[in-house]
């Protein structure tokens, strides 16, 4: 399968402190690869060095054979590239079809609408209250809007960050199968998730992180019947 | 009667105050600043169009479209020379290098076109009025068109920032710019836009305050320009509909204040007005909530 994300031996600071200590890893087309490991891992940053919002001193990230390195962040989402951010961050007194229009800035005007049906297709829930801004809807509702919205922009590779943060377990649930559909749909997808089992049931392959490095890897079984991951993130 | 000419030269004087107004709130929401310098560019437009009207003896249009892109192009310039290079700096330093760039044109005007003043020749022919109720009520026809200017200016405001795509990001960058980046929102160019239209309808405001009061000076636009601050901050700093109300009260209070009790008093009541605004209602009467994030 073709490579179609490659970041290799980034290093973030912020301001003294070393965030990424040289971590390097992959994603191929179809995918679902995650990202796991405790706070302050160094998963978020690794998300926003990819996009763009920070840049990394060292090494590069090369998306479908070309170098992001100095790419500024508003020009990677028309590459193909979205992220959900860590806490949605969806524009709260924007209306729920507003942001997906949002989503959806910089492609061709003639095609907003055809993707507005098929993000509303797959969130039923948006389309009912898309006139509502989007401070009044719930956490979850508005984890599909912030998933709708990176959608609108036919990303080739999502990435997701910590999208079950703070959701009742039966919305972790359910953003899961969310994120297990696209995936059969054939989305590829980087995912970091602090719910370790959650996330490594759902992906291919897994990288476990520890202060900045990248510790194990394997594929998403093993990593889940290995007995140090079991220990260190699932709860014995 | 006398009361109700009082109160259309109320709003009036407030229109002028509320498309001022409309500069900082709209530049505030967006980059989270408050550009001081945003009187001075009315005087400079004033200028401009005077330059145009009178000496070059050009169509008032042509004064206003020339004042507009003149100080559309300074407000740009401005913002990439003095602004952009502070973005990360703390608030502090943007708000001094602010006051500078005031005092940099102010003086600027001084060496270019003296401390003389200038007679501003009104974009409507003085004298020219409208009587009404058998000459009981007299406005003059430029009242009118402040007014008009006004309203017309916030419907399309309103229609551009709720319906375009580009106010929509505006909107989008005033809530969250590293999410509009996300999105794939130039945030820089979205500010420029910002103090582009700003300076723009700076430009109209003086042409329509030289218009009303019509001696012009480099400090021509500091009073007013603390005045429509009042106004954004009264109504509610980061709202464009805030600034109209408060544009419009501080207008009337001040005319009024002018009217029924003393003219050296009337900026003292405005300023009095406006603390206690703001002891009531902190986020000013249309302000949002600021919601702390948890």
């Amino acid at each position: 399968m073709a490579e179609i994300l490659k970041v290799d031996n980034i290093n973030v600071y912020y301001g003294a402190i070393h965030a990424i200590k040289g971590i390097s890893f992959h994603v191929d087309e179809g995918e679902v690869v995650t990202l796991i490991g405790a706070n302050g891992a160094g998963k978020s940053t690794t998300l926003n060095t990819i996009s763009g919002l920070l840049r990394s001193k060292t090494g590069s990230v090369e998306f479908m054979g070309k170098s992001l390195n100095r790419t500024p962040a508003h020009k990677i989402v028309s590459q193909g590239l979205a992220l959900v951010p860590e806490g949605r961050r969806v524009f709260l007194q924007m209306t729920v079809q507003e942001n997906l229009e949002m989503g959806a800035f910089t492609q061709k005007n003639s095609g907003v609408a055809a993707d507005l049906e098929m993000v509303y297709q797959q969130f039923p829930r948006l389309k009912e209250r898309y006139k509502q801004t989007a401070g009044t809807l719930s956490g979850g509702e508005q984890q599909m809007l912030a998933m709708g919205r990176a959608l609108m922009s036919h990303p080739k590779l999502l990435m997701l960050d910590e999208p079950s943060m703070g959701l009742a377990p039966i919305l972790v649930e359910q953003i899961f199968e969310i994120i297990q559909n696209l995936h059969n749909a054939g989305t590829t997808i980087l995912l970091v998730e602090q719910n370790a089992q959650a996330a490594l049931s759902v992906a291919d392959r897994g990288y476990v992180l520890e202060t900045g490095k990248v510790v194990t890897t394997g594929s998403g079984t093993e990593l889940l019947s290995s007995p140090e991951i079991k220990k260190a993130y699932l709860g014995g | 009667m006398t009361f109700l000419s009082f109160l259309i030269s109320g709003i009036s004087l407030g229109s002028i105050y509320a498309i001022i107004a409309l500069g900082y709130t709209m530049v505030y929401g967006i980059a989270k600043m408050l550009n001081f310098a945003h009187g001075d560019v009315i005087m400079v437009g004033a200028y401009i169009c005077f330059f145009a009207t009178s000496r070059y003896e050009m169509p008032p249009i042509v004064g206003i479209l020339l004042a507009v892109v003149v100080c559309t192009i300074l407000g740009i310039v401005i913002e990439k020379l003095a602004y952009k290079p502070l973005r990360a700096a703390p608030i502090l330093a943007v708000l001094i290098t602010a006051i500078g760039v005031s005092y940099f044109l102010q003086n600027a005007a001084l060496l270019l076109w003296s401390s003389n003043p200038k007679v501003f020749k009104p974009i409507v022919p003085t004298g020219s009025r409208i009587t009404l109720f058998d000459g009981q009520l007299s406005i003059s026809v430029i009242t009118l068109v402040t007014i008009a200017s006004c309203i017309v200016i916030m419907i399309a405001l309103t229609t551009f920032t709720s319906k375009s795509k580009m106010g929509k990001a505006m909107r989008a960058c005033s809530e969250d710019k590293g999410a509009a980046q996300l999105m794939g929102i130039n945030v820089n160019a979205t500010i420029s836009l910002t103090f582009a239209i700003g300076s723009g309808l700076a430009a109209i405001a003086g042409v329509l305050l030289c218009s009303a009061y019509p001696t012009l000076v480099p400090t021509t636009g500091a009073m007013p320009g603390i005045k429509a601050f009042t106004a954004a901050v009264f109504g509610g700093i980061g709202s464009i509909p805030g600034a109209l109300v408060g544009g419009i009260l501080l207008g009337v209070i001040e005319i009024f204040a002018k009217a029924y009790i003393t003219t050296q008093l009337s900026d003292a009541i405005c300023f009095a007005v406006l603390i206690v605004v703001l002891l009531v209602k902190p986020a000013g009467l249309l302000g949002k909530q600021i919601r702390e994030k948890v």
